[in-house]
């Protein structure tokens, strides 16, 4: 559906007023706008095969969806011990098989002895622009003075650093493998000892208002609800701290783009959510 | 080109003062995502077990909110089965004498338990289709908050019965095979993460007659419960069925009973 908004728009109303509203796709700009999805994994989630799981199909799945760069962690992060062949089997699928769309973000378990050096070759044998921790699989509270110290080196590094708050609904996890998402509220305190620190949060349910307009927070949507959830969160935030980020393939991909349909947003704000956030923020980089 | 009817809203979690005005706001997301009507149950203030009193108040409140909107919007009735003649009266109050084309049971009480019955029995003289939430809770059910086996026990016991099964048990790769053996409950996607795989296996398990999509909008978003079928790895003619072909078959009798026409 290649429609002018106006026109599509106009359409879409006169078919509601019959009663009739049909939805063909869910396309949100035209096909040449850049997406930046910042948040989908690799591998296999442990606890069950999901449609997307295979790094070719997921690649075909974003790009078939205008996605034009993935940020992408490993499913393998979570429980996995040997985090060094994690990140090497991760930068070498985004390698081989991301057609230039997948940008490698590796895992760090700060409980693991020399964790030091699976960062270090995040950023010297990978290339990788940032880190993906995901605490609560690691036995890791946030106010750990471990966790202090990774954020520590990463932001000397200069990567930027996501931390995954949720991985699935805590009602429903398996009953051996229950794991609390970490307790946000150490961060503040982090981010304020850590200069330079640059600092994305994905799967979050209530963004944490405060933490994002304290310092260079970010956050993702891909679990936020509501209706009109991205225009309501926009009205209460700076509109840089908002990217775009789906959790595919554990989500459906087409959840986070139909949010920013669902919003009525301005397409400056469609376009800093979309990519030009997301851009900024791995360009700094080279600047810190 | 998809129709999508929503059997799943509330009058919450959105801003309004009035439930017109709640529904006003809904009505504007559905329709930024091409839904054309919505199914709409509860009050603008919820309580897991109401009074008379309170259902009578927040049926009042669905009954003024789908009165502005009867194009666009149904309701149905909220009942407490622990008030078994009070939910009776007010099935016949909003359903036989008013507008509203389906139940809404809730967490007051565990559905498989025998004070249901007559509920489900008039819902089911009145072409009533009866939608029950169903939830698994590793971190612990309501002390009244049904599984989808539950359900299944009721739906045994009354084969000529509509039953929707809201959320598929919430742990759906449970509370779908627990609703499998009884073709006459639906399974409804809404209120959980949009994972995916979800709709791929109740298309699978429970054909894709028997999948209805729901969104339990405001509280969730349109779009991330929408995407559980417009993402999913399942034929165009299956997404048709689920989106709204089904919601309208099982509806049609009582719409056809009340010369809705669709
Ligand atoms: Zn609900």
């Amino acid at each position: 559906m290649n429609l002018e908004p106006s026109r599509r728009d106009f359409l879409k109303t006169a078919a509601v007023a019959a009663g009739a509203v049909l939805i063909r796709n869910v396309a949100v700009a035209k096909p040449a706008d850049a997406l930046i999805d910042t948040n989908v994994y690799l591998s296999h989630w442990p606890l069950r095969r999901l449609p997307c799981d295979d790094t070719a199909k997921l690649v075909a799945k974003l790009r078939a969806n205008g996605v034009t760069q993935a940020w992408a962690g490993s499913f393998d992060g979570l429980l996995h011990r040997d985090i060094a062949a994690v990140n090497a089997r991760l930068a070498d699928e985004c390698r081989r098989l991301g057609g230039g769309l997948l940008v490698p973000f590796g895992s760090v378990n700060p409980k693991l002895p020399d964790w030091e050096d699976d960062l270090r070759r995040c950023v010297e044998e990978h290339r990788m622009p940032g880190i993906r921790l995901h605490p609560s699989y690691h036995g890791c509270k946030l106010d750990d003075p471990d966790f202090a110290k990774l954020l520590q080196f990463a932001a000397k590094r200069g990567l930027l650093v996501q931390i995954a708050h949720i991985m699935e609904d805590r009602r429903m996890m398996h009953p051996l493998l229950q794991v609390e998402p970490p307790d946000l509220k150490p961060l503040a305190d982090i981010v304020k000892k850590t200069p330079g620190l640059r600092l994305e949060l994905l799967n979050v349910k209530l963004p944490p208002l405060d933490l994002l307009k304290a310092g260079d927070v970010s956050v993702e949507i891909a679990m936020l609800e509501g209706v009109g959830g991205v225009g309501k969160l926009l009205a209460q935030l700076p509109a840089e701290r908002v990217l775009f980020g789906s959790y595919a393939p554990k989500f459906y991909f087409e959840s986070a783009l139909l949010k920013l349909k669902e919003s009525p947003l301005t397409e400056e704000q469609l376009r800093a959510v979309r990519c030009a956030n997301a851009q900024r923020l791995l360009a700094r980089k080279q600047l810190s | 080109m998809f129709e999508i009817w929503d059997v799943h809203v509330h009058l919450s979690g959105v801003p309004g003062a009035t439930p017109e005005e709640r529904l006003e706001r809904l009505l504007e997301g559905a329709e930024r995502l091409g839904i054309a009507r919505l199914c709409v149950f509860m009050g603008m203030k919820w309580s897991y077990d109401p009074t008379p009193d309170d259902m009578r108040r927040q049926n009042d409140e669905v009954l003024r909110a789908v009165k502005r909107f009867p194009d666009r919007a149904f309701g149905f009735v909220y009942l407490n089965p622990q008030h078994t003649q009070a939910s009776l009266d007010e099935l016949n109050r909003c359903v036989r004498d008013g507008p509203m084309v389906g139940v809404k049971l809730w967490v007051a009480m565990h559905c498989n338990e025998s004070k249901l019955d007559p509920i489900v029995a008039r819902a089911t003289e009145l072409k009533a289709v009866v939608l029950q939430h169903t939830w698994y809770k590793i971190t612990g059910n309501l002390p009244g908050e049904s599984t989808s086996e539950d359900l299944a026990q009721l739906a045994a016991r009354h084969p000529n019965a509509t039953f929707i099964s809201a959320h598929s048990g919430g742990d759906w790769e449970r509370g779908l095979r627990a609703i499998r053996p009884y073709p006459n409950v639906y399974g409804e996607i809404c209120g959980g993460d949009p994972t995916a795989g979800y709709t791929e296996m109740a298309v699978r398990e429970l054909g894709p007659e028997r999948v209805l999509y729901g969104s339990d909008a405001g509280g969730r978003s349109f779009a991330s419960q929408l995407a559980k079928v417009l993402g999913a790895d399942i034929p165009d003619s299956a997404k048709r069925l689920v989106l709204a072909e089904n919601t309208k078959r099982i509806l049609k009798p009582i719409l056809r009973e009340k010369g809705i026409k669709i």
